[in-house]
């Protein structure tokens, strides 16, 4: 065990560190938080000065224009932009963090050559369209239909938490194209272009106000069949496959912005109950920080993230609603204004333990694939489970 | 920057967890500490692995072995204190004034010292008198109360501040692996153990009380490697620190798994005869050492403001 950078490492932090002091300083401010045409302006600009400084798609393979830098390399990237408050990947974030990397990986030339480059140097903007209203936790249970018509697949259904879902050019769709097999073998992946007849896009409000969310409702959209990602019925592997591109950095930005709320929130904890919550939570950000550096050298290592990385999940967003729940006490009456940066992360936190896998599914999943223990048993479906 | 064990380092570890499946079995552990189990530990080179040249992180993860197994007996006070006093050695913090001392091993030990502020003292066994629990908290931890420690003499060679950190990093890596053993114990009941013609461990209510533990365990496993890794190369970072918390969360790890693996264990959990109390009970007791819960989250927060 060694926890020492090495000489590389702490060059290339240094060489970025310089970059990001010359950089930031030339940046427009930044738009207000629903000014979608705003920000789409001002996060495609950043991913276009990544792009030309060589820091675009660090993990990505060079011969797709990236990097393909280190673990190490990653979560240094990561730590310095965060802790220089540098431009968050924003509306690029589906693009480059999953639909870029689900294309190199299952992609046709043809459709490798007309999206990754644009994604990479800002100029093409993704949305998400997997979630649906009676499929969540439960994903694979998703009813959005294509059917094969001609040259096209006919695509009727509703998604909802697409994310950036109103300035996305192109979307991530998954949809049923057979439904008389298990739900998991009859689902397929396409790159959906969000300007064809028949889609509407709905904006969402969150419990903040916000609009980063959207439903799609999606009405007997026509689909060319070129837009197929993988094979058809394949699309449940074909999503699962961006996963093995996380080398444990999943979480940096987020944490090195929590160590520094926790640490600028401790003059403001007097209470001795909440002082010792405080240490509590700087414990537990510090060890996942730890975890971090474990899961990065171990990515490095043997290609996963392994148990730490399964974990992670789990322990950070619960870890972060611990600090957002005492920083709401030792505010008091300072917490009755949203303008309070700790307020509003208060209320955005609270999406962490149920997005992209809930806290409660998490456990499941540990509970089974890291313990070992029997899945729970299947409600009985049909008439008699229905009555029950 | 590389976090994963080397070669040596895995097979430190599985020495020691082989030898404590092979000869500290429950039965074994159950009999207590004894110069025969000292004798035995001392010949595996447990005690002197700082002294033979191995890491603060290389002797935590055979003490995470030696919780993994719940060895009973002053095992830390072992590696403190090696080639400093002679003979079984048994130790503590010197507590407040008017407060009795609680020692552990007394009978068993030969020298008991002492953390004293800024210094480590030395008493020998046969000059402490007190009264023997007839009902100590870890049956397998016998406690002397003691209500006049005497003085002791500076124990030339020993560094108080290297005890304190090093025996927090020692303590809190046995915690985390008697809190691995205790998700493991609970697991392997739960897939037994059968109620409405299922396994328990099928149930959410059962596997989610059970994932939060594998989550304290690991997380608390990695807080320690690091700490033990600063504490070998503290130019990665903040030792007090990292060691507070440490042992803040291994602390908390031991004891909520341990009271898990009881509530699993159900009635059979409310036993003697399940091992799931003398985890929870040490866990108790280690939590009393080298920096409770409490105090190392209080010195968490004052370090920050």
């Amino acid at each position: 065990m060694d926890l020492r950078y090495s000489e590389s490492d702490e060059a290339f932090r240094a060489e970025l560190r310089q970059w990001l002091s010359a950089t930031l300083p030339q940046l427009p401010s930044e738009p207000p938080r629903d000014d979608w045409p705003a920000r789409v302006v001002f996060d495609t600009d950043w991913q276009k000065r990544l792009f030309e400084a060589g820091y675009a798609g660090m993990s990505w393979p060079k011969e797709y224009g990236g990097r393909d830098a280190p673990p190490s390399e990653q979560l240094i990237f990561l730590e310095e932009c965060s802790t220089a408050k540098a431009p968050y990947v924003g509306v690029n974030f589906v693009g480059t963090l999953h639909a870029g990397p689900t294309l190199i990986a299952e992609g046709t030339d043809a459709q490798k050559a007309k999206h990754i480059p644009k994604i990479l140097r800002g100029e093409q903007v993704w949305c998400q369209c997997f979630s649906e209203p009676d499929a969540g936790s439960d994903l694979a249970g998703l009813t959005t239909r294509a059917v094969r018509d001609g040259d096209d697949y006919v695509v009727t259904g509703r998604k909802i938490w697409c994310s950036f879902g109103q300035v996305g050019e192109y979307g991530e769709l998954l949809a049923r194209t057979d439904a008389d097999v298990p739900k998991h073998k009859g689902i397929s992946w396409f790159i959906l272009p969000m300007d064809l007849p028949g889609i509407e896009v709905r904006p969402i409000e969150t419990i903040l106000g916000s609009s980063e969310f959207c439903e799609v409702f999606l009405d007997e959209v026509r689909v060319p069949a070129e837009q197929l990602v993988g094979k058809e019925n394949d699309g449940w592997r074909v999503t699962n496959v961006t996963l093995s591109f996380e080398r444990g950095t999943a979480f940096v930005s987020e944490m090195v912005d929590a160590m520094r709320l926790a640490e600028a929130l401790a003059p403001l904890v007097r209470d001795p109950a909440d002082r010792r919550e405080l240490g509590h939570v700087i414990a537990e950000f510090d060890a996942l920080w730890a975890l971090t550096k474990r899961n990065v050298s171990r990515a490095a290592a043997k290609g996963d993230t392994g148990l730490g990385g399964m974990i992670m999940k789990l322990a950070y967003s619960e870890a972060r609603d611990r600090l957002s729940d005492l920083s709401m006490r030792a505010l008091g009456r300072g917490a009755l204004d949203v303008h309070e940066l700790y307020v509003e992360e208060r209320l955005r936190t609270l999406s962490l333990t149920i997005a992209a896998g809930t806290s409660q599914i998490q456990r499941n999943i540990l509970g089974e694939r890291v313990l070992g223990l029997p899945r729970e048993r299947q409600w009985p479906t049909g008439a008699e489970g229905a009555t029950r | 920057m590389n976090f994963d064990l080397t070669d040596d380092q895995e097979a430190l570890r599985d020495g020691i967890r082989a030898l404590c499946q092979g000869r500290f079995t429950s039965d074994r552990v159950r009999a207590g500490f004894d110069r025969a189990v000292w004798d035995e530990l001392a010949g595996t080179g447990v005690f002197s692995l700082l002294a033979d040249g191995f890491s603060w992180a290389d002797a935590s993860l055979a003490f995470e072995e030696l919780g993994r197994a719940v060895v009973p007996g002053p095992l830390v006070w072992g590696v403190l204190a090696h080639g400093l006093v002679d003979g079984v050695p048994t130790g503590l913090a010197r507590p407040a004034a008017g407060t009795p001392a609680m020692v552990e091993h007394l009978a068993a030990a030969d020298v008991v010292v002492v953390l004293d502020g800024d210094a480590v003292r030395q008493v020998p066994a046969a000059a402490v008198s007190g009264a023997l629990l007839d009902w100590p908290l870890d049956p397998l931890t016998p406690i002397t109360r003691v209500d006049a420690l005497p003085e002791g003499d500076v124990l030339a060679g020993a560094d108080a501040t290297r005890w304190r950190r090093g025996g927090a990093v020692l303590t809190a890596a046995f915690q985390v692996g008697m809190a691995h053993a205790c998700v493991e114990q609970a697991t392997e009941y739960s897939l037994g153990r059968k109620q409405f013609d299922r396994p328990i461990g099928s149930f959410q209510a059962i596997k989610h009380l059970l994932a939060d533990a594998i989550v304290r365990a690991e997380v608390a496993r990695t807080a320690v490697h690091a700490a033990a890794v600063t504490l070998d190369d503290p130019e990665v970072g903040d030792v007090d620190r990292a060691i507070a918390g440490a042992k803040l969360l291994a602390g908390e790890a031991a004891l909520k798994n341990a009271k898990t693996s009881v509530q699993v264990h159900g009635g059979m959990g409310f036993t003697w005869e399940v091992d799931a109390h003398l985890y929870l009970k040490r866990a108790w007791l280690t939590n009393t050492t080298f920096g409770t819960p409490d105090a190392c989250a209080d010195a968490l927060a004052d370090s920050l403001s």
